[in-house]
């Protein structure tokens, strides 16, 4: 065996051995879920059988259809509403010239780094005020606010590397501002467009601090949160029904992240790599 | 043959690599050449073309509108919050300083931002270490099926935190996996249940942050060394570099920039952990896991102390600023550049 060979099998090796690490713990729950309720499971026990009688008591129990239908209004309203006005503001940005666009766009920057912790005490007594929490609208508007940020910045990246000479072509034709977005700069940018989709699905489907403290009422909980308040209630006398629970609330994002992989990828590491 | 291979992980990288937006530099490099010197004067350098126009606010409206209102706005409006001593319900009283001080004296919060830079370890040092030298093995270990181990490897990323949670509070279990490992292997005296012990729950919650992370890293990495010239590489060949030197004369310092990102994500990350504590340990044993995020919570939203958490909540955004800040800086003094 060459030394070149021996190398790459290390290679492979180490590389499965992470790869393992990384898939364990939601396997581990996963068999967990299999189980049947009353088994008493250790360790690394499997399953004699699969029993999926333990995912359809979790689904009933934690009312998992309604926060699964809550998480899914949220985040697709949060990311079409995002989507649109990054576009048109990245566009600004990225493609025109105006007074105060770099302190305009530094403004915005700040948004990319603070946390939902340094907004949600003010959000939260405002909208109890309005009448607003434990309604949609206390988690769409948040989020929408913070998602513009990064929508922003990444449309503005993708549009600043399109050609100058489009544009202006387009503009010498006559065009308005309008229509050079909605024909000439929009049609190409679509890869960019269905990252920037994704991600911020993505992340308002995982949102969890906001959603903690703006809904008390259980038909509005989201579905981190109902999991979340699922395993406060039955996490020590009912490890399987838990396990169950959170396979339910990780899939839809799995299934994504299985087809749409690669957007996933490029858009964290290009949109990061941007800044 | 060596460099064939390289032509494979080339390719595998590009394929992902070529639709980034902001990288067309190839089509870009066509256009310079054709339209040559009259692009250059359209385009006025780096900046956007066209004459100023007022139009431009129009398009920015909507969304500085969402932003002002619902992210900068209340920024600024709980930076004023900390300024008062208010339960959330009466009217709060003008406290100037006061809650600042206590979170400089008060042992508890103290404690929490303690564990912070404990969690910054797991959540940014370790990940990116591991990332580093994960990604020195696949870029030039000649690895086919990068595609598939990024994929798997990244997968922790992508999943809730709630659930990761319920994951590894199962793993660190009494009678969990971790602790079947040990018995099995003889180290029956070593198992106990992780998250409840007063020593070990702070690094156990940090190593399930290792674990999201280091996909992450790892991805930047990978992204990073496929910008490094391959005559970096061959020239480091010819000057008989093994792969130890190789890694610290070539890679890291081409890796500069995405080491710092990577830090940076991480570290914001490692800042703001909220949903692991609330969900793994609520703060506990003891105060052993608290956090700055938790505090906020616990201080506005149960205990009525809406000033206190507020005055939290603007420490940890300045930490977090003055890390992003400092970060960007050290990369940027690069010497040999």
């Amino acid at each position: 065996m060459t030394a070149a060979r021996r190398e790459q099998l290390l290679s492979y090796a180490v590389l499965g051995v992470f790869s393992v690490l990384a898939i364990y713990p939601i396997l581990s729950i996963l068999l967990l879920a299999f189980h049947d309720r009353s088994d008493l499971v250790t360790g690394f026990s499997i399953p004699d059988s699969l029993d999926f009688s333990t995912f359809s008591e979790a689904w009933e129990l934690g009312s998992f259809g309604r926060g699964l239908i809550n998480s899914f209004v949220v985040a697709a309203a949060v990311t079409v509403v995002s989507a649109v006005l990054s576009t048109l503001a990245g566009y600004a940005f990225g493609a025109m010239r105006f007074r105060g666009s770099n302190a305009l766009f530094y403004l915005l920057l700040i948004g990319l780094i603070f946390p939902y912790e340094a907004t949600v005490i003010p959000l939260y007594y405002v909208f109890r005020d309005a009448g607003l929490t434990d309604t949609y609208w206390a988690l769409i508007l948040p989020q929408i606010g913070l998602s513009v940020p990064f929508g922003t910045f990444w449309m503005r990246a993708y549009f600043r590397s399109s050609p100058a000479s489009l544009v202006e072509a387009s503009r010498l034709d006559g065009a308005s501002s309008f229509v050079t977005l909605w024909r000439v700069l929009l049609p190409p940018a679509w890869p960019a467009i269905t990252t920037m989709i994704v991600l911020i699905f993505m992340w308002t489907w995982n949102e969890f601090l906001l959603a903690v403290v703006m809904i008390q009422s259980d038909e509005l909980r989201t579905a981190p949160l109902g999991l979340a308040m699922f395993a406060g209630a039955y996490r020590v006398q009912d490890p399987t029904l838990t396990a169950a629970a959170a396979v339910l609330v990780a899939l839809p994002i799995v299934i994504v992240y299985v087809l749409l992989q690669r957007s996933f990828i490029r858009g964290m590491f290009a949109g990061a790599v941007k800044g | 043959m060596q460099t064939g291979r390289r032509d494979v992980d080339d390719r595998l990288a590009r394929d992902v690599d070529g639709k980034i937006p902001g990288r067309h530099d190839g089509g870009d490099q066509i256009i310079r050449q054709v339209v040559g010197a009259e692009r250059r004067h359209l385009d006025g350098g780096k900046r956007a073309p066209g004459e100023p126009r007022r139009v431009a606010y129009l398009y920015l409206a909507p969304a500085f509108a969402f932003y002002l209102l619902f992210a900068f706005g209340p920024l600024i409006y709980t930076a004023w919050l900390s300024f008062f001593d208010w339960d959330g319900l009466t009217v709060g009283t003008w406290t100037g300083l006061d809650n600042y001080r206590e979170v400089l004296e008060d042992p508890d919060i103290r404690a929490s931002f303690v564990h912070s830079l404990v969690l910054i370890v797991f959540y940014a040092l370790l990940p990116c270490a591991l990332g580093l030298f994960l990604a020195a093995l696949i870029a030039h270990g000649r690895v086919r099926g990068v595609t598939f181990f990024r994929a798997v490897l990244f997968l922790p990323q992508t999943i809730a935190v709630v659930v990761v949670a319920i994951a590894w509070v199962w793993i660190y279990a009494p009678d969990g996996p971790l602790n079947a490992v040990l018995d099995a292997v003889g180290l029956d005296s070593v198992s106990r249940g992780w998250l409840g012990d007063f020593t070990f729950a702070l690094p156990a919650l940090g190593l399930v942050g290792t674990w999201i992370m280091f996909g992450l890293c790892l991805v930047l990495f990978l992204a990073g060394i496929q910008k490094i010239p391959t005559t970096l590489y061959e020239a480091a060949r010819v000057d008989g570099a093994g792969r130890v030197r190789e890694f610290f004369a070539v890679t890291l310092p081409g890796l500069r920039g995405e080491l710092a990102v990577a830090l940076t994500l991480t570290t914001i990350l490692a800042l703001r952990t909220f949903d692991l504590v609330y969900v793994a340990t609520s703060g506990g044993p003891g105060t052993t896991t608290t956090v700055p995020s938790w505090l906020v919570y616990q201080n506005a939203f149960s205990t009525g102390r809406v000033g206190l958490a507020a005055a939290v909540a603007v420490v940890l955004t300045l930490i977090i600023f003055v890390v992003a800040f400092a970060i960007t800086r050290l990369v940027d003094r690069d010497p040999s550049r």
